[in-house]
């Protein structure tokens, strides 16, 4: 394998921790949603947290390789329009996750409240912070632009 | 830069085949790290089972298939026997194959633990196991996912 190999090799398993990590996140989204007790909040979330470090480690692995690939290889350049528009999609979707991750912080701390005052049974009030959608939407809003740099990226347009 | 370019009408069949294998890493870390995780909490022992059900399957079914297409697009089935097939590529059958068999496993010892915990009895040892076998299988997924991107031979 020569060197370049190596690198396109790590890009896609940064993307492969990147997608993981997402797929991930949306089975902790989904089972959250019908979730009310503040004990189960934070078990899902110990699980969430497993998703959102994948997510971080993908984020900037995949850009950083993807953009060092793009100089190193004499076929395609940084500037290439489909290169340039799976950066733009990953900004897009760095800004969303993150925006994610800060709305579905809002029901673990309210669970740990609650367990710190010994209520440890179902809340409607963690019922509606777990169904947030803001959270949601962010989050699908991510997974999309994703998915779209993934598409980008098998499909090259103008390459 | 997730391929070089690569004969035209395989794109649909890789994007599916990259699509299935995601869904299937990520399902088996959230069953590996939900049942991993669960402390005693049933309902995560339940969703990592049944992450591993309605998530994974589906995603190494749709892998496995669209995997199969690009074989044949590509014309590895008409390879003559005297020529044996790439590393790589045996190592993507083997992690697949081997590996679904495994899953399989996976699938009928973490139903069985589901069963036991639905009539009260316990079920997290066998949990345990498909958890085990989980970590097993994403580990061979990160070396298929080298092997089939490197391409060492």
């Amino acid at each position: 394998m020569s060197f370049q190999d190596w690198i396109f090799s790590i890009h896609l398993l940064f993307a492969a921790t990147l997608v993981g990590g997402l797929v991930m996140s949306w089975i902790v989204a989904v089972a959250l949603y019908s979730t009310h007790a503040a004990d189960e909040t934070l078990g899902f979330n110990r699980v969430a947290t497993i998703a959102n470090v994948a997510i971080m480690l993908g984020l900037p692995g995949t850009i950083a390789l993807g953009i060092w690939l793009a100089v190193l290889r004499p076929e395609f350049h940084p500037w290439d329009g489909w290169i340039i528009g799976a950066i733009v999609l990953w900004v897009i979707a760095t800004a969303a996750v993150l925006r994610s991750f800060a709305e579905s912080r809002k029901p673990v701390v309210r669970s740990r409240e609650l367990v710190a005052a010994g209520r440890r049974d179902a809340s409607e009030e963690l019922t509606t912070l777990n169904q947030n959608l803001t959270g949601l939407l962010f989050r699908a809003a991510g997974s999309v632009a994703i998915v779209l740099i993934v598409i980008d990226m098998i499909y090259k347009p103008g390459a | 830069m997730l391929a070089a370019i690569r004969a035209s009408g395989q794109d649909f069949p890789v994007l599916l085949h990259i699509v299935g294998a995601t869904i299937v890493f990520g399902a088996l870390l959230a069953s590996a790290s939900s049942v991993a995780l669960a402390h005693g909490q049933i309902r995560l022992f339940r969703v990592g089972y049944f992450s591993l059900l309605f998530v994974a399957l589906p995603g190494w079914i749709l892998m496995r298939l669209s995997g199969e297409w690009i074989y044949r697009k590509q014309g590895w089935d008409d390879l003559p026997d005297q020529f044996s097939k790439p590393t790589w590529l045996r190592i993507g059958f083997d992690v697949a194959d081997w590996g679904g068999l495994l899953f399989l496993l996976a699938l009928v010892v973490g139903g069985v633990a589901v069963l036991r915990m639905r009539n009260g009895k316990s079920g997290a040892t066998l949990l345990k196991v498909t958890m085990a076998i989980a970590v097993v299988l994403a580990i061979g997924y990160v070396i298929a996912v080298w092997a089939m991107t490197g391409k060492p031979s």
